[in-house]
Parts: C-alpha cells; sequence; structure tokens
C-alpha cells in the first residue's frame, strides 16, 4: 500500500508541455531520489506535490487522500524544501518557525521550534533576522521549517546545492532518521553520488514521463552514471 | 519525411490538427446571422429615417436615439457576456469560454465607446452641452473604464490560465457592481438635477416598433461579430500552440 | 478555530514586517498630508464654499493614499515570487484575503486617523463623532476591492498604472456615498438618500465577492 501515488499526471505551462504523463509511487519508510536533466519537469512534479500548483490531468493521492479536492488536508501531510528558502528576510529564525508553526497548527510550537533549532544546528543564531543568515544557514532553516509539522512526506528539490560538508551529513542524517520513523521521502538531485547514497531506489525523469527506476541496492556508480547519460542522449526520430 | 520533436514527440500536423480542433455549426451560424443583420440593417435604416416620425420638441437629431438605445443596450449586454463566460472558465477551465469572454469583452469596448459618443452628441443637439453627468451616460462612462482595464489586464497578463482567471474575477466583480454603481448615481443626480440624455414621456407605437427592429438587428449584429471575434481568439490559440510545439 | 488563528497570525507576520521595514507607512502618511496641502491651494476654501468641497477633499486624499497602500502590502509578499510561502501551508485562500485586507485596514486606517486632525485644522472644519462609521465602510470598501485588484496587478509588471484604473470605477458607489454622508454631516439637508446604508450593503456585497474569488487570483 503506497503512501504517495502518482498516475498520469500532466502539466503544461501555455501549452508547452512540461509533465506528460508521469507515475509514481512510494512507499512508507522509501527513500526515492529523481534525476533528470535541467528543466525536464522535476521542480515542477515537486510543486505539484507540495500543493502550489495544480496539475493538467492525472491524479495524486497521498494516504488515499486526493491532493486536489482535499488539498488543504494534504498540505498537512507534505514537508518541502525548495530552491527558495520559504522564509521571511525580516523575521528572526526563529519568529520564522514560529510562524509556520502556528500556521501548520503544531502543537507547543515554542518548544518545537527551539528544539528544530538545535537539531539543524542554528540554535546561536534563534534571534537572527535571516536576511543576515548565509545562503547554507537559509537552507537549514528551510529544512527545520519543513520538518516542523512531522510531515509525512518529505519533499526535497536539490537539497544538497547550496550546502557545506557539514550541512550534507545533517541532511543526510535528517533523512535516514525521517525514514526510520516511518516516513516517505522524495528528493531531486544533480549529485549521482548523493542520490546512490541517499535513496532506496533512483527514478529518472526525462521528456515528461519516469523511463527508468532501479533499487539502488547494489547498483554501482559507474552503471548508475552509464545509463544516466544513456537516457539522456537526445534523440530525434525520422519518420518517412 | 516528418520531423517528430523530441520534446513533444509530435509531428507538425499532428500538433496543428490537434489544436484546430472544428468548431462544428459556426460557419452556418455566422452566414445566417450575416445574413439576417445585413437584411436588418437595411430595415432598420429606412424605418428610423423615414417610417419613424420626426420628434416635435427636438426635430431631426432625435432620431439617433433610435442609434444610442440599441448601442447601450449591447454595450451592457457584451459586459454580462464577459462575465458569465467568465463563471464558465473558472467551473469548467476549458479555454473555449475565455475565447468567448475575449471577444464580447473587445466588443463591448467598441460599443461603449459609441454609446458615449452617440449619448454626447445627442446631448449636444438636445441640451448645447457636449457631456452632461446623466446617470445612464455616466454609468457607461465607468463602463468604459471598466473596459478598458479589463483589456488592459488581459494584454499586460498575456494568454495564460492566470490571465483568464484574473479577467474572469474582474468581470464578475463589475457585473455586480454596474447595478450599484447605476443606483449611487441616480441617488447623486437627484440632488444635482441636470440635463438628461433621453426621451421622457409616452411613446408613440410607431415609435416603439421601429426601436424594437433596430434593437433585434443590432443584437443580431452584435452576434454575428461575436462569431467572428471567437473565431479569431481560436486562431491566435492555435498560433500560440505552434508556436510552443516548434521550440 | 484554526481559521481565525491562521488570519491572525498571518496579520501579526506582516505587522512585524512592515514595521520592520518601514517602507509603506511614512510613505503613506506623508502622502496624504502632501495631498491635503496641495489641495489647500487648489481650492480657495472661503467659509461659504468649504461645506461643498472640504469632503471631497478628505475623501480625495484618502483615496489616493489608500491606492499607494494597497499596491505595497501584497507587493512586498510577490517580490521574489513568493506568495507560495504562504501558499504551501495548509490555509484556506480565504483566510489569507482577510488577513490582508485587515492588514490594509490597518495601515490606511492609521494614516486616516492622522490625515483627520489635520485635515480638521488646515480646513477648519469640526471633527464630528458620526463621521466615524462613515470612514470605516468607506474605507473598508475601497479595501475590499482593492486588496483583491492589488494582487491580480501584482502579477504584471505595470502594476503602479493597473490597480487605480482597475479600482478607481469600481468603488464609485463608495466614493459618492462617502462624500455625499460626510457633506451631509456638515450641513444637514433635508431627504438625504441613505448613504450609510448604500456603503454598509456594498462593503458586505463585495467582502463575500472578494473573499470567494481570491483564490482564483492567487493560486497559479
Amino acid at each position: 500500500m503506497s503512501y504517495l501515488s502518482i498516475k498520469g499526471l500532466k502539466k503544461s505551462y501555455t501549452f508547452k508541455p512540461i509533465l506528460r504523463g508521469v507515475d509514481l509511487d512510494l512507499c512508507r519508510g522509501e527513500r526515492v531520489a529523481l534525476l533528470g536533466a535541467n528543466g525536464t519537469g522535476k521542480t515542477t512534479l515537486l510543486r505539484i506535490l507540495a500543493g502550489l500548483t495544480k496539475p493538467d490531468a492525472g491524479s495524486v493521492t497521498i494516504n488515499g487522500m486526493d491532493i486536489v479536492h482535499d488539498a488543504l488536508q494534504a498540505r498537512y501531510r507534505v514537508g518541502f524544501v525548495a530552491h527558495q528558502p520559504y522564509l521571511y528576510d525580516e523575521l528572526t529564525a526563529l519568529e520564522n518557525l514560529v510562524f509556520f508553526g502556528r500556521m501548520y497548527n503544531v502543537n507547543e510550537v515554542h518548544e518545537r521550534a527551539v528544539a528544530l533549532l538545535n537539531k539543524v544546528g542554528l540554535a546561536r543564531r534563534a534571534r537572527e533576522r535571516v536576511s543576515a543568515l548565509s545562503h547554507g544557514q537559509a537552507q537549514r532553516l528551510s529544512l527545520a521549517r519543513a520538518l516542523l509539522h512531522s510531515p509525512p512526506l518529505l519533499l526535497l528539490d536539490e537539497p544538497d546545492t547550496g550546502l557545506d560538508e557539514g550541512g550534507n551529513e545533517l541532511l543526510a542524517d535528517i533523512l535516514n532518521e525521517h525514514s526510520e520513523r516511518g516516513g516517505a521521502t522524495l528528493f531531486t538531485t544533480h549529485n549521482l553520488e548523493h542520490a546512490l547514497s541517499w535513496s532506496d531506489r533512483i527514478a529518472i525523469l526525462h521528456a515528461g514521463r519516469i523511463v527508468y527506476t532501479r533499487e539502488t541496492e547494489g547498483l554501482e556508480l559507474e552503471d548508475l552514471q552509464e545509463t544516466y547519460r544513456e537516457v539522456l542522449r537526445p534523440r530525434t526520430k525520422v519518420l518517412s | 519525411m516528418a520531423l517528430v520533436n523530441q520534446e513533444t514527440g509530435l509531428t507538425q500536423q499532428e500538433a496543428v490538427a490537434k489544436a484546430r480542433r472544428r468548431e462544428p455549426g459556426l460557419p452556418v451560424a455566422s452566414l445566417v446571422l450575416g445574413a439576417l443583420s445585413l437584411t436588418g440593417m437595411m430595415i432598420s435604416i429606412w424605418m428610423i429615417f423615414l417610417y419613424a416620425p420626426t420628434d416635435a420638441i427636438e426635430g431631426q437629431p432625435q432620431r439617433i436615439f433610435y442609434f444610442h438605445v440599441p448601442i447601450a443596450w449591447i454595450a451592457m449586454l457584451a459586459f454580462v457576456v464577459v462575465a458569465l463566460a467568465g463563471i464558465g472558465y473558472l467551473w469548467k477551465k476549458d479555454e473555449r469560454w475565455d475565447w468567448a469572454a475575449r471577444a464580447a469583452a473587445e466588443l463591448g469596448a467598441v460599443f461603449a465607446t459609441l454609446t458615449l459618443i452617440t449619448g454626447s452628441i445627442w446631448g449636444r443637439t438636445t441640451w448645447g452641452t457636449w457631456w452632461t453627468w446623466d446617470a445612464r451616460l455616466t454609468t457607461t462612462l465607468i463602463l468604459w473604464f471598466i473596459y478598458i482595464g479589463y483589456l488592459m489586464l488581459r494584454s499586460y497578463m498575456g494568454r495564460t490560465h492566470a490571465s483568464a482567471r484574473a479577467g474572469a474575477v474582474l468581470a464578475i466583480i463589475g457585473v455586480i457592481d454596474i447595478p450599484i454603481i447605476y443606483e449611487s448615481v441616480n441617488w447623486w443626480r437627484t440632488l444635482h438635477p441636470q440635463a438628461e440624455v433621453g426621451t421622457p414621456g409616452a411613446l408613440p407605437p410607431s415609435v416603439v416598433l421601429t426601436l424594437m427592429v433596430s434593437l433585434t438587428t443590432f443584437t443580431l449584429f452584435y452576434s454575428f461579430l461575436m462569431i467572428q471575434l471567437y473565431q479569431l481568439q481560436r486562431m491566435q490559440a492555435v498560433a500560440q500552440r505552434l508556436r510552443a510545439s516548434m521550440e | 478555530m484554526i481559521f481565525l488563528k491562521q488570519v491572525l497570525t498571518i496579520l501579526w507576520k506582516d505587522i512585524r514586517c512592515e514595521l520592520r521595514s518601514k517602507q509603506t507607512w511614512t510613505g503613506m502618511g506623508l502622502f496624504a498630508l502632501l495631498v491635503l496641502v496641495i489641495f489647500n491651494f487648489a481650492f480657495d476654501l472661503r467659509v461659504d464654499n468649504k461645506a461643498a468641497i472640504a469632503p471631497g477633499v478628505l475623501w480625495v486624499a484618502f483615496v489616493f493614499a489608500s491606492l499607494l497602500g494597497l499596491g505595497r502590502t501584497i507587493a512586498a509578499e510577490r517580490e521574489k515570487g513568493s506568495l507560495d510561502r504562504l501558499l504551501l501551508c495548509p490555509v484556506d485562500r480565504k483566510a489569507i484575503y482577510l488577513a490582508k485586507l485587515l492588514g490594509n485596514l490597518l495601515f490606511i486606517g492609521v494614516v486616516e486617523i492622522v490625515a483627520l486632525p489635520i485635515f480638521a485644522a488646515l480646513f477648519d472644519v469640526p471633527l464630528f463623532g458620526a463621521l466615524l462609521p462613515i470612514v470605516l465602510f468607506g474605507t473598508v470598501g475601497i479595501a475590499a476591492v482593492g486588496t483583491l485588484f492589488s494582487a491580480m496587478a501584482a502579477a504584471t509588471q505595470a502594476r503602479e498604472l493597473l490597480l487605480p484604473v482597475l479600482v478607481f470605477p469600481l468603488i464609485v458607489p463608495v466614493v459618492i456615498s462617502a462624500v455625499r454622508a460626510t457633506g451631509t454631516l456638515m450641513v444637514p439637508a433635508a431627504n438625504e438618500p441613505p448613504w450609510l446604508g448604500l456603503m454598509a450593503a456594498f462593503d458586505i456585497i463585495f467582502l463575500s465577492a472578494s473573499m470567494l474569488t481570491f483564490e482564483y487570483v492567487i493560486e497559479e
């Protein structure tokens, strides 16, 4: 029984098709790395799952709830870390977390916020405005924001870019912890090493569809690189 | 040989065919409405200038009434069409509703302009001033601004779904507002009685008949024009799809 | 009630951010005062025609100051395309509208509170307590429509131009009613239509309509 179920998902931006029928399932405790070239719709897919935009066709269910009809309830179950940190510059780190905590109806918001700041290593920066944080620190805060409401589904869009070595370790820990607790994770990345070490399964998105999936157990880096190159090779068919 | 676009998987012909979903029945309707409008126009013009009696007070210039009233009616009708098409789009998410909305808005703006011009001319001949703040004319002026605002908004936002949604919301708010605007201007006028553009009192049957014929003719003409502009919108959508599929 | 809690949370956040950035308040306050001063030179307010013109002057100042403020709040959110920050949350879009509306009312209200005594002083017009409901209903009317359309205009390049073009025609009933109601206060007249009632009806109708249609404007 999959926690996240995507069937035939289609999305176009002004008649330019981006997603052409995506099928993907995620089970509890599973971590999936989504690979693909730039502009192929990885971010669009995540944005749809996070409830920021609606699909044109197809269905997405999170724990049985349809993402369009039960949009509000679905959002409670998703935590999203995107390219932009989705934070308020004029507020402090702590204030940001308290704000989002209240929006997500988190219990004992203050304590939870402080605990998460500790977890991502920003405890000393709690009372600093986000505008004063470095990009890496803002990304960590964004991670904390996504975890506030303990979402069963975690979505991360290229979380490893912009993070330093310590940040990457933190990320790996959080991903492990999340899946040990039974949470599902879907993240995108360009780094094939991270894809292999942080996930249980990889999927490649190309030309608007999932064209390849494979368990990472027993998969070697060189093989993955070869497959990746092969799938992404440009093709033009000539019909007569 | 047909090249398949590697991204879309469609050939050029398939892309065009897909976008060009034919609208059955419209060419016939267009022809019929066109013929009816033309006939109607000829009858109307004869009636307006030859059949209808000359007004005792205003004289010949009063005949502009037979143009002004139907044109004003169409300007209002078109706005209701924009709002209804907007509701249709928000509900069904089918872009054809939006084509109808844009067509109606362009037509409505033109007719609103004509209403203001004919009203102004009529006022000039009757009262000697180019403008009076009478309730109908003022409301039409505000309606004209709303039309222009709508066209500006659609233009700035381009041919996108967001643009269609924004236009629909504007039209819905506007159509609810128009009666309120009219009433408030009416109340305001009772304090500043001014020249009014209109024909007071009971109207003789020949006048009423001429007016009805003119009204019907203009409505037919409007429907005919709506089909033309709708097709134009459809063509623009096809062109947009073509451009997108080629990249 | 989660809905209410979210409205207040967003409102509190907006106030905090605005206080810290200090951009909107000062600009709007100064603007309202400037308009009043300019009108002093534009109109020669002698005793006899004061009552005829003063209400108009006041409300023109309020309308222009409101438009300035309306543009700012949603524009601030939309900079860097970050209305997403709110859309991400499990919050009813109507709650976002209400929060933005209340924020706008607060900003415009502060400007009005500052401008009114100065208006009374500059034009030697007595301030009436009965002015309060008129100002309240009028401002709610302008803000109800303005909040919706500032979200719309914020998506375009020419937002400063588009917002007044869209909003002015629609708030005509409010402007007429507010000016006439204020005028009646200063110079009571017989058989005056129920302007306050019209404003109240306008407010209710357009608050509802805007709240219901807001989600179509801000969702992608």
